[in-house]
């Protein structure tokens, strides 16, 4: 069963040598809904092609009484980039330490790849590349040397790990301080060569851990540009705090708060569900007309509030969720004869959703 | 395999790069340059039974140089990678538990055992120097190494405990030299107690490394530390493990 499985992992490559019934039989498993494609003993169908990377189920963790995360799954597809938010100490850290087999979970199970992180865990190690927090290196070791090192350990060796160090190397621009020691590099340099480390067996998943954090903003648009072309052959689960980062690089974004998901879905998606109402703002020259009373008779709008400012009105109009009345408010100022100079919708951000959904009063 | 050669051959990079290394090897080779100093001057002033290996492996410097270096060597060792946190790269590549823990003993092992090639060579030399009779019997040069061999193991496997037990190298030194030099002085118990009973002085027997050096000095070799020395570091070995694992989950 365990070598299907890995078979299975690239259907392509055996799906040429399946007779005919056996061909059949796989295209059937892959209509199967994903639960019934393991039997009661988590044996997965023969000719199932796993097609999540990481699959979590009702995964808990407590610390000596206190609940970390509870009761979390969730699942992420092959070739997805998935952005892992929440507030510091939701449990974002605790779920990709137990991912990456660091720590066990107390109760509930993950999968990286099929296999169980903790059951199985040498072989869900291999298939994951994974970057702490905290970006831990061995400071008396050289950067080609620590590289070369990582790689054999994760099962590299010969021309292999010399060819992959040197990809490595050239991927996260570390070829410029290859030989000197780790402790003397700066933090942009340390955290470049913790993801050289993370991507040097070439693993089909990669877990980042605040992969930008403590960088420059010139650093942090080349790390962004590294994962984002990264994202077209591993798979990425990487948690970050800064959110503008999440909306370009991620197709898909979990929200945890307090041990709990909140929210999964793409960011564009998340944003359009958020219930506080948008913003218009205008600013216009209205002559004589009082712009508040005209706007307000414009249906679905909320409310306005308006500034003068040398001869120019500033409004802000609160408008429905989901409605757009610019067309409505520039075919009114048409008619009255304003000279617009500004018209504009604020839309809400992937930081509003955030607040939203993990703001807490205490 | 190949995993376990990859991280031995990292932990003994440690030793050897680091200047520690070659402090430890300056004062240990000081010291056993004055117990061998210490044996011929000794020797040359009366006439004595004991030939300089039986002087050398029983003079005070000796057990010093012994004692001292174990806390040293061992303290690093798992006690570095919790404080740096690259216990978490290290176990989250795919190596288990149990082979980080044996190359760690491993490496700490050979390294210790490196640093008593150079008393080898004292007697080498001495006997080259035409002094063959003082050296004795070449099974009487080897077995005190052999018994350095057997302790060392033991008293390695103390100190990869210790420094397992906390993120502290200091702390992990101290508890490590406190448990050595507490066992070799438990032999000092038949002294104190006014009535010395049997059982007491065969269970203290096992771990008095002083008579034990005193005999394999003489080139007898006693098989009960051949039983001993060995098992009880599988046993620390064991407990180390699951001390290791322990932190590691509980972190």
């Amino acid at each position: 069963m365990k070598n299907l499985n890995e078979v299975c992992l690239d259907p392509n490559r055996i799906y040429h040598k399946f007779t005919e019934t056996q061909r059949a039989g796989y295209i059937q498993a892959l209509a199967l809904p994903a639960s019934r494609r393991e039997d009661a003993r988590g044996f997965r169908h023969a000719f199932c092609p796993i097609t999540e990377m990481i699959k979590v189920e009702q995964l808990t963790k407590k610390y000596s009484g206190v609940t970390a995360i509870s009761d979390l799954s969730f699942e992420v597809g092959k070739g997805e980039i998935v952005g892992f938010l929440g507030p510091n100490g939701a449990g974002k850290s605790t779920t990709m330490r137990i991912l990456s087999s660091f720590m066990p979970a107390t109760s509930g199970r993950a999968l990286i790849a099929g296999h169980d992180v903790f059951r199985d865990s040498l072989k869900a190690r291999m298939h994951l590349g994974y970057l702490p927090e905290s970006v831990p290196l061995y400071g008396d070791m050289r950067v080609s040397e620590y590289l070369r090192y990582r790689g054999s350990l994760k099962g590299l060796g010969g021309k292999k790990l010399r060819n992959r160090v040197n990809v490595v190397k050239e991927l996260c621009s570390v070829k410029e301080v290859e030989n000197k020691l780790i402790a003397t590099l700066s933090k942009g340099y340390r955290q470049r060569v913790g993801l050289a480390d993370a991507l040097v067996h070439d693993p089909d998943l990669l877990i980042l851990d605040e992969p930008t954090i403590g960088l420059d903003p010139n650093q942090i648009r080349q790390v962004r540009e590294l994962i984002k072309s990264l994202g077209e052959r591993h798979t990425i689960l990487l948690s970050t705090h800064i959110l503008s980062e999440v909306e370009v690089t991620c197709s898909r974004v979990i929200i945890i708060h307090r041990g709990k998901i909140e929210a999964s879905d793409t960011p564009g998606n998340l944003v359009g569900q958020l219930r506080t109402s948008g913003t218009v703002k205008l600013e216009a020259k209205t002559g004589g007309d009082d712009p508040i009373q005209l706007i307000e008779k414009i249906a679905g709008v909320k409310g306005v509030v308006a500034t003068a400012e040398d001869g120019w009105q500033r409004c802000s109009i609160r408008i429905e969720a989901k409605s757009d009345l610019r067309e409505d408010i520039f075919r009114l100022a048409v008619e009255r004869r304003w000279i617009v100079r500004e018209l504009t919708q604020e839309r809400a951000t992937l930081e509003d959703v955030f607040v939203e959904l993990t703001h807490t009063d205490d | 395999m190949r995993r376990l050669f990859t991280l031995l051959q990292r932990e003994l990079s440690v030793f050897y790069y680091s200047p520690i290394a070659y402090i430890v090897l300056f004062f240990f080779l000081i010291l056993n340059g004055l117990s061998f100093w210490f044996a011929i001057a000794l020797l040359n002033r009366a006439p004595s039974e004991n030939t300089v290996v039986q002087v050398f492996f029983n003079s005070a410097f000796f057990w010093i140089a012994y004692l001292l270096v174990f806390p040293v060597i061992t303290m690093r060792l798992f006690a570095e990678e919790f404080k740096l946190g690259t216990i978490e790269t290290l176990m989250t590549a795919p190596v288990r538990d149990s082979e980080v823990v044996i190359s760690k003993f491993l490496a700490a092992l050979i390294f210790y055992l490196s640093l008593w090639l150079p008393s080898l060579l004292y007697f080498l030399i001495f006997s080259w120097l035409g002094n063959r009779s003082a050296i004795g019997s070449a099974g009487q040069l080897l077995a005190p190494y052999l018994l350095l061999l057997i302790m060392g193991m033991f008293n390695v496997a103390l100190g990869c405990l210790a420094s397992a037990l906390t993120s502290n190298q200091i702390v992990a030194a101290m508890i490590s030299l406190v448990l050595t030099i507490g066992i070799f002085f438990l032999t000092l118990i038949n002294y104190v107690v006014n009535v010395s009973s049997p059982l007491l002085r065969d269970i203290t027997a096992y771990v008095a490394q002083l008579d034990h050096m005193d005999s394999f000095s003489r080139g007898v070799i006693d098989s009960r530390v051949f039983i001993f020395y060995p098992s009880m570091t599988f046993l620390l070995l064991v407990i180390t493990y699951q001390i290791f694992q322990y932190r590691r989950w509980r972190t």
